[in-house]
């Protein structure tokens, strides 16, 4: 077991240690979310206006949404180290080792959970520069972290799962493309619920990524919705084991394949 | 074939010895891809502990499908096999921690040193501290890899890759080590060093090796025991010199002007008289066995010319493997080896 722990973090450590010899990959991962936090906020600034938005700020409003966005979008591109990793063989190398496959995929989810924490932070800390304010608090900035790591992990998890089965970059765009900003749209990022058509209030409750915003949105209220936050975090939590699960499993048909 | 037909003159008792001296063991291997590409139709081999052992073959044949279920990387629709006794299907876990592994792609992690390959390596086989630093220090001393340390390994040549991969293969100290093609793509003066590293794992340290490669000279140098392996069998195994030894007298080689009918060169032939044996054509190429080569020469040019068939050159060889190749799957190996990379 201690083997196994030791593994993990050792396996975090190669990810981290990649991320820090390429500049360009760290600027991109801070500087995106920071252009769509200003560029977003400056576009809709005036939806605060609208009947039936309670809170005062735009950028307020959206910097959760934007951390949340951002967590997607980077998650999605997990699979990529494991593509690489498939044509380099280094994938088979550890394959063939003692090493467990759980350990394999945990050590890089805790890694993308790093990440989605530190673009998180560096959303936040930008929002907070250009004026947003959170009236429920460092427990509700703490809750929304939670949230995004989980939504952020699950998703890469689900990336990583495919990339293991399609074993092709261009899987991972299809997915990014095609899930991440509809699933974005359909969620409180941008605009209230309440401001949505019927039709998507119906499919926001059912989709996660509007969990981790409407928990994000706790940041904007003085006294926080703990029933709704439990729920929301208890549900993001077994999509992310479910997610995890899966991408354990993509790995025997990985092997069924070589 | 070797040790199966000697063991069954055992006694039971050495019979047990002989087994329990066995590095990999397989009975009747059988891999079908989806699709229903037969890879492996039935393989059997024992490796000694001990030993080297190549499986050689033309691309395709089904080398690396051996190495990847041996390795359990790839599970068998067939048979069975075993690593040290474990059982690779049952036990894989077992199998890992006695297995080095070099696959035939380079399997480095290319962002990171050499240094960092090497530990993280150690580590998935649960090694830690300063006995793993003494490992990774030693290894990269004998592969003269030193001066790559601490450089990123995307940095390094081909042959300081290939080096490096099997490095890895041997920071735990396993009992068997799987080399997939350790030398393709390597340039001559590489080649001949990983021959005399290779060479070494086996003689110094008594590791088992089993390799595979499409060369033959590779096999012939390097290993105890040949299985040679086609469209997913084997069709001969034994020593180098055993296989050799086969082939009674000489190789002649003739090699004609122009493509001439294969009846035409047969019927003018047939008047020597059981001289060659073994005669194949290949368009305008003409390969022969004969007791004598350096006598037989004369007499087979002197029979085509007065058959108006024009040589351009003739050769006589002592047996090589590709002769054995040619001998037991019915065409040359170079040619195999074209039509393979072709397909």
């Amino acid at each position: 077991m201690s083997i196994a722990l030791a593994n993990t973090a050792q396996i975090t450590a190669r990810y981290v240690r990649a991320f820090l010899r390429q500049p360009y990959y760290i600027i991109g991962t801070l500087v995106q979310p920071v252009i769509w936090l200003l560029l977003f906020g400056q576009l809709f600034q005036r939806a605060a206006e609208l009947p039936g938005f309670s809170s005062g700020s735009y950028i307020s409003f959206i910097t959760p949404g934007i951390i949340v966005m951002s967590a997607m979008l980077s998650a999605g591109w997990s699979g990529t180290s494991y593509v690489i990793d498939m044509e380099r063989g280094v994938m088979n190398r550890f394959l063939v080792s003692p090493v467990r496959r759980s350990v394999l995929i945990g050590g890089q989810l805790i890694y993308q959970a790093g990440m989605v924490l530190l673009q998180s932070l560096t959303i936040l800390g930008l929002g907070l520069l250009v004026g947003a304010r959170f009236s429920g608090g460092i427990v509700s900035i703490l809750i929304l972290l939670v949230g995004t790591i989980l939504l952020g992990t699950a998703f890469a998890a689900f990336s990583n799962a495919l990339a293991l089965l399609l074993r092709k970059q261009e899987s991972l765009i299809a997915l990014n493309v095609t899930l991440v900003l509809p699933l974005t749209f359909l969620s409180a990022t941008f605009l209230p619920v309440n401001l949505m058509p019927e039709w998507m209030q119906v499919v926001a409750r059912f989709n996660p990524v509007n969990w981790a915003v409407e928990i994000g949105s706790q940041t904007l209220r003085s006294n926080i919705d703990w029933s709704l936050v439990g729920v929301h975090l208890a549900w993001l939590l077994v999509l992310m084991l479910v997610c995890a699960w899966l991408s354990i499993r993509a790995f025997r048909a990985y092997q069924r394949s070589v | 074939m070797d040790t199966i037909s000697s063991l069954s003159q055992l006694s039971p008792k050495t019979t047990i010895d002989a087994i329990s001296r066995l590095a990999v063991q397989t009975e009747g291997l059988v891999k079908t891809y989806p699709g229903g590409v037969q890879a492996l139709k039935g393989v059997s081999i024992n490796v000694r502990q001990g030993s080297v052992f190549a499986f050689l073959g033309p691309n395709g044949a089904g080398k690396s499908t051996m190495v990847k279920i041996l390795t359990t990387l790839s599970r068998p629709n067939g048979g069975r096999a075993s690593i040290m006794r474990y059982d690779v299907v049952k036990e894989p876990g077992r199998v890992r921690r006695v297995i080095g592994v070099v696959a035939q792609k380079s399997a480095v992690d290319l962002e990171a040193t050499a240094a960092e390959n090497l530990t993280l390596q150690g580590q998935l086989y649960g090694l830690s501290g300063a006995g793993l630093r003494r490992c990774v220090n030693s290894l990269l001393e004998r592969f003269n890899l030193m001066d790559a340390r601490n450089r990123i390994a995307r940095t390094l040549s081909g042959g300081m890759q290939r080096k490096l991969d099997v490095a890895m293969g041997l920071i735990h100290q396993p009992q068997v080590l799987f080399l997939d093609e350790p030398t393709t793509g390597l340039d001559p003066e590489a080649r001949a060093d990983m021959w005399r590293e290779i060479a070494r794992l086996s003689g110094e340290d008594g590791l088992t090796v089993v390799l595979t490669t499409h060369y033959l000279e590779e096999a012939d140098h390097l290993a105890q025991h040949v299985a040679i392996i086609d469209h997913g069998e084997i069709v001969v195994e034994g020593t180098p010199e055993r296989l050799k030894a086969e082939l009674r007298g000489d190789a002649i080689q003739v090699e004609l002007a122009s493509a001439f009918p294969e009846s035409d060169i047969r019927a003018a032939l047939n008047s020597l008289d059981g001289m060659l044996r073994e005669i194949a054509i290949d368009g305008r190429v003409l390969r022969a066995r004969v007791d004598s080569g350096a006598s037989a020469i004369p007499t087979v040019l002197t029979t085509l010319d007065s058959a108006n068939i024009r040589v351009l050159t003739a050769t006589v060889a002592r047996p090589s493997l590709d002769d054995v190749y040619l001998r037991y799957t019915g065409r040359a190996y170079s040619q195999a080896e074209n039509k393979e990379v072709i397909r």
